[in-house]
């Protein structure tokens, strides 16, 4: 992930969804609530207010940088690592299923490892793609991991080839300790 | 990333063996299958509004894949079909609009793209010009309102200028991702589609989709878009 693209999409981009939040809700209720009650409050069940957008991809790209470390990759660990394996059956199966959702969310989105912390069919981990500005939080779930699939994420390095930019993400770029913190905070909430 | 020689559409047809005619092959099983449209123009021919390297990638990359896919989901479709099943049939809708849309967009849009001396950027004359004047009062009038839903647009998308071939007045609508016009009415009928997604201007304006959006016009062909509204309005 070039400087160049860096400097465009958080100094750009994720610039401008907070700049532009920030003029939505002034004077606004929403101001003074928090980002993840503004997000919930104007995801309003789908129906969707206009500082939903801006409130969402605040959020998502602030979780987006959490998702990554300079020299970053590799396979998670411990307690992360177990339950992978349990919910996806191996690593590489999980890492198929990232990509795949990664690589077929058609148009703008993001693709998530979350966890669900009441769910039917016993697996607390679960992969999915998302929408636009649409995150696990509007979901219930807590977010684990996220990679960008906007365009703009990826064009100036990769240009139409997503698929690169994905496998470059996974083998370099994501932070397993990052998720497994937030792996930790999750089960300690759902406790 | 610079293209030192931007390859004409000609010398890429010519290597790649595409038709002169982009357009409907059919198969062996009598299954109608999808080409890539040849552009009327060079790569090049739309800058400074647009560069050659994004035309190149745009045309050859995403509509190619559009089109691939298409071809790909049909023949699924045409398979699920035959067996009855309707599930199957009922999973693929949603691959066919998406690259069938992509592929009925962007054909649209290299035909609503001219270089200048081309006649690119001229303003429209005729039933279609007095049109514009009636619903939105000038053609600046319109432009200012497409590129101000362009720029709102979230995600990716559209922006359009079409008529109800029914009411037989123009509209200003925005569709996401791939859906075609007439996903907003049936009675729509496309005479300018604008590209919004990112890949459209990314590699040339970065962020800045309303820099695009004002270029764009100096390249918008709207003798086609004439043609069309006056087939539809006549």
């Amino acid at each position: 992930m070039s400087a160049n693209t860096m400097s465009y999409h958080w100094g750009k981009h994720h610039r401008s969804y907070v700049d532009n939040l920030n003029k939505q809700i002034l004077g606004t209720e929403l101001q003074g609530k928090s980002l993840e009650d503004v997000i919930v409050q104007t995801y309003n069940n789908g129906d969707l207010h206009p500082a939903f957008n801006n409130a969402a991809q605040v959020w998502n790209h602030d979780f987006f940088w959490d998702s990554m470390k300079p020299g970053g990759g590799g396979k998670p660990s411990g307690e992360l690592l177990k339950l992978i394996e349990r919910d996806f059956g191996s690593f590489e199966k999980f890492a198929e299923e990232f990509r795949a959702a990664a690589a077929t969310q058609f148009g703008s989105g993001w693709a998530w490892l979350a966890f669900n912390p009441r769910p039917s069919d016993g697996k607390e981990l679960v992969v999915l793609k998302t929408p636009n500005a649409v995150n696990p939080l509007v979901l219930g779930y807590t977010a684990l991991l996220t990679i960008d699939v906007w365009e703009h994420a990826y064009y100036l390095d990769y240009q139409n080839r997503r698929p690169d930019y994905i496998s470059i993400f996974m083998e370099k770029l994501v932070s397993w300790d990052a998720v497994s913190a937030k792996l930790e905070v999750a089960k300690a909430q759902a406790a | 990333m610079a293209f030192r020689a931007l390859l004409t559409r000609r010398t890429l047809a010519a290597a790649s063996g595409l038709g002169a005619n982009g357009g409907v092959a059919t198969s062996f099983r009598g299954l109608q299958t999808f080409s890539l449209p040849d552009l009327p123009y060079d790569y090049g021919a739309l800058q400074p509004a647009i560069s050659g390297e994004i035309m190149q990638l745009h045309h050859q990359k995403h509509h190619q894949a559009y089109v691939t896919n298409y071809n790909k989901a049909l023949e699924q479709l045409h398979d699920a079909m035959s067996k009855g099943d309707a599930p199957a049939v009922v999973k693929l809708q949603s691959a066919i609009k998406f690259n069938g849309g992509g592929h009925v967009n962007h054909s649209i849009f290299w035909k609503n793209l001219a270089p200048i001396q081309a006649g690119g950027g001229e303003p429209p004359k005729g039933s279609l010009g007095w049109a514009i004047d009636n619903d939105f009062g000038s053609v600046d009038a319109l432009v200012q309102k497409m590129n101000a839903e362009g720029a709102a647009l979230q995600g990716s998308g559209w922006v359009w200028l079409g008529v109800d071939k029914e009411l037989k007045k123009l509209v200003v609508e925005t569709t996401s991702n791939q859906d075609p016009l007439v996903t907003k009415g049936p009675s729509l009928v496309p005479l300018i589609g604008i590209d919004v997604w990112e890949h459209a201007y990314y590699l040339q304006y970065k962020n800045v989709r309303p820099d695009y959006l004002k270029n764009i016009w100096k390249v918008i062909n709207w003798k086609y878009a004439s043609e069309v509204y006056e087939k539809e309005c006549p």
